[in-house]
């Protein structure tokens, strides 16, 4: 059955259409977690406000049970789904520089999209950034060329990587992920502050 | 009535696991429809490279970066998903603040800092966000949470890398947030 766009059940333009509704659903979610505060998105790097580590794991997690159910059920064909290739070296290089980003702007591009449709002008202003970046790294783009297309593996799974079923791994992550969210509420109460 | 006035004043934002497990089906049904998860840079490179090519039609042949674009995707590179679907949070992310009464146009930044040391800190955390969304073939949104969902390598190591970057400059930047 799924994907329905690749398996062509829907026509192109009834998935742009679907994309606009999944998109309000994205950002309805998104804000209404309160990822429209820098702020409050800051928070996890200090221990204040751990709503990113909390929202963000639990729907990745979500999401990868869902896709593992959705196959096992027949539902979807996960052959035809997407999996993000491993370019070794751009993964680590261009995650840190995002990572920088993220401390120095307070979003990630998502979450400025969503601050800037309720009225956040620092998040205006870091799309306007997200443009000129954008457009930074396509003007010299020769120059790191090389850097982004090394080391590529393909588009291999974590739980290949690490000899382990998808089902193992994904169990594996829900405790880690639990652990995670037991520190978060301690830390929490630790490091306690208003609402943003 | 007068005690809960004194108490730390909560706004009305959704129990964060609530909110994982909706975003995870957002993200599930992302994959359903279109066999690929959600994202955000992506957009932003398809408004780049319609400027670009609407501006200098040339760059297409000169620069290697439009051209690849071009090449992987064929039309209007605005009438892509991602377009769609960014179009749409802003819909959504609107309709969430109206709902919850939280439209309003502000600088959010820390009483320790000004509005304008904000700003040029986000403009400087936006390009930077925006270069390494390209350099790292997507960002929080496409590459890691997608990313993990689908159990890429690749996600989980750019996930860990952003927060991790992140997590080790916290102390640098500790003043604009807390």
């Amino acid at each position: 059955m799924g994907p329905l766009a690749v398996n062509e059940l829907i026509s192109e333009n009834t998935n742009l259409f679907l994309a606009f509704l999944i998109g309000i659903a994205f950002g309805f979610v998104l804000e209404a977690s309160g990822f429209s505060s820098s702020r409050k998105l800051a928070g996890v790097f200090y221990g204040y406000d751990t709503v990113v580590l909390k929202v963000f794991f639990t729907g990745a997690i979500t999401a990868m049970l869902g896709l593992l159910f959705f196959g096992l059920f027949g539902w979807i064909d996960l052959d035809l789904v997407y999996v993000n290739p491993t370019y070794l070296t751009s993964a680590i290089v261009g995650g840190m520089v995002m990572g920088l980003g993220f401390i120095m702007g307070g979003y990630c591009p998502g979450t400025s999209f969503c601050g800037a449709s309720i009225g956040k002008i620092d998040a205006m202003v870091f799309i306007v950034g997200l443009f000129l970046g954008v457009s930074l790294f396509g003007a010299g783009y020769n120059w790191w060329e090389k850097l982004y297309m090394a080391k590529n593996l393909g588009d291999p799974k974590i739980s290949e990587s690490l000899g382990l079923s998808d089902g193992v791994f994904a169990l594996i992550l829900i405790v880690i992920a639990l652990a995670m969210f037991t520190g978060a509420e301690w830390a929490e109460k630790k490091f306690p502050r208003e609402e943003y | 009535m007068s005690e809960s006035k004194n108490t730390i004043k909560k706004t009305k934002y959704l129990n964060p696991y609530l909110g994982g497990v909706l975003l995870g089906l957002v993200l599930l049904a992302a994959n359903f429809v279109a066999g690929r998860g959600l994202g955000a840079s992506g957009a932003i490179k398809s408004g780049v490279v319609t400027v670009v090519t609407a501006v200098n039609p040339s760059s297409v042949e000169s620069s290697s970066f439009i051209k690849e674009y071009r090449e992987s995707h064929t039309g209007n590179p605005m009438k892509t998903w991602l377009v769609f679907e960014m179009l749409g949070v802003l819909v959504g992310g609107f309709l969430s603040g109206i709902l919850a009464g939280r439209l309003k146009l502000k600088v959010e930044h820390s009483p320790k800092i000004t509005s304008n040391k904000r700003l040029v800190l986000a403009l400087g955390g936006g390009v930077l966000f925006g270069f390494g969304s390209q350099l790292g073939r997507g960002c929080t949104s496409g590459s890691a949470l997608s990313g993990m969902a689908v159990i890429s390598l690749g996600g989980f190591i750019t996930m860990m890398a952003i927060f991790g970057t992140a997590f080790a400059f916290a102390y640098f930047f500790r003043k604009n947030w807390i």
